[in-house]
């Protein structure tokens, strides 16, 4: 199954909440999905028979300047084949679900994106910082973030 | 170093060496090193190659101590990055005296590769303890390391071990002048 193969199901199943397929053919695709909805659609991609999505190979943050995102990229080890979910989120209060519960490998995944881009996984088990300081501030890896003078007492710029 | 040289040609009378106290302490503080080691990145694999039989670390008498309890000097070897940099001045203070540290590769001397976009590196371990030995390299080779260790030694070999608060008085009375 291909991913527009994919999209079809999905926009079946789904409806309204499958929004569109981007990127260049034949590679690039993925399925740009709304983001209440993409826990819903993840399990119905692992559960589903010709499906089968298994494992979850990468979740990570993005930043698009106007709003943020998250990318999954799924495989499926019993049909060999990947896909790509997107969803996006506004700046100011970024929320997405879990999808923790789906595939267990999400859990750190999230926390990174929750780390350096200040998502917050809506039903997460343990949404803390994972790779800076528990007390450390602001969101590293988004386009407007400005290192820090200082982290306690310590000079950061060189 | 002196001692060692004197046993090559010693004194008439029998093997009897005469030198100063303060030689044979060094002597033995200067090849009996025990380090703790703080591996943090990639240099820390380079020091496992200079530890392994190839290089062979341990010709110096050195002895790798888990607790810095019991470490003569720490080698700080890697990406020193914030949340460790309390973690290193935490192990640096658990040290007894008298105690030295071996900063190895760029990152832990300066920072490194990160030393211009690295929010979460520390640039130089030196900003938080006293370095006494820097090994430059991305990463250093362990020729390169242990050129560092004879220079640690050497240092341990010249210093003046007694009477050190008399000298520091002396040493602070002419600052103060
Ligand atoms: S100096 Fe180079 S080799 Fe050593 S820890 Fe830094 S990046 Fe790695």
């Amino acid at each position: 199954m291909n991913t527009q193969e994919i999209f079809e199901v999905l926009k079946e199943k789904f409806g309204d909440t499958i929004l569109e397929v981007t990127g260049e053919a034949p590679s690039d695709l993925s399925i740009n999905v709304v983001t209440e909805k993409i826990a819903d659609v993840c399990l119905f991609l692992r559960d589903t028979e010709i499906m089968n999505f298994d494992y979850l190979s990468c979740l990570s943050g993005m930043d698009y300047k106007d709003s943020l995102g998250v990318v999954y990229h799924l495989y499926s080890t019993i049909n060999h084949q990947t896909v790509v979910l997107k969803v996006k989120t506004n700046r100011e209060n970024p929320s997405v679900p879990t999808v923790e519960r789906i595939w267990k490998t999400a859990n750190w995944h999230e926390r990174e994106a929750y780390d350096m881009y200040g998502i917050q996984f809506a039903g997460h088990p343990n949404m803390i910082r994972i790779l800076t300081c528990y007390d450390w501030e602001g969101w590293p890896l988004r386009k407007d973030y400005k290192t820090p003078e200082a982290y306690h007492g310590i000079k950061v710029p060189y | 170093m002196g001692l060692l040289d004197r046993l090559d040609n010693p004194f008439e009378g029998g093997g009897i060496i005469l030198g100063k106290v303060e030689d044979l302490l060094n002597w033995g503080r200067s090849k009996s090193d025990w380090y703790l080691h703080f591996g943090l990145a990639c240099c820390a694999i380079e020091f496992m190659a200079a530890n392994a039989s190839h290089f062979d670390f341990m010709r110096f008498g050195t002895i790798p101590r888990p607790s810095p309890r019991q470490a003569d000097f720490i080698i700080v070897s890697g990406t020193v990055t914030m949340k460790m940099a309390e973690r290193v001045i935490r192990l640096y203070e658990q040290m007894a005296e008298p105690k030295y540290v071996l900063s190895m590769g760029s990152c832990a001397n300066s920072g490194g590769p990160y030393w211009e976009h690295g929010y979460h590196v520390l640039k130089g371990v030196d900003r938080i303890i006293p370095v006494d030995v820097y090994i430059p390299g991305c990463p250093p080779r362990p020729e390169a390391f242990f050129e560092g260790m004879v220079k640690l030694q050497k240092k341990i070999n010249e210093q003046q071990i007694f009477n050190k608060r008399k000298r520091l008085e002396e040493e602070d009375k002419k600052l103060s002048a």
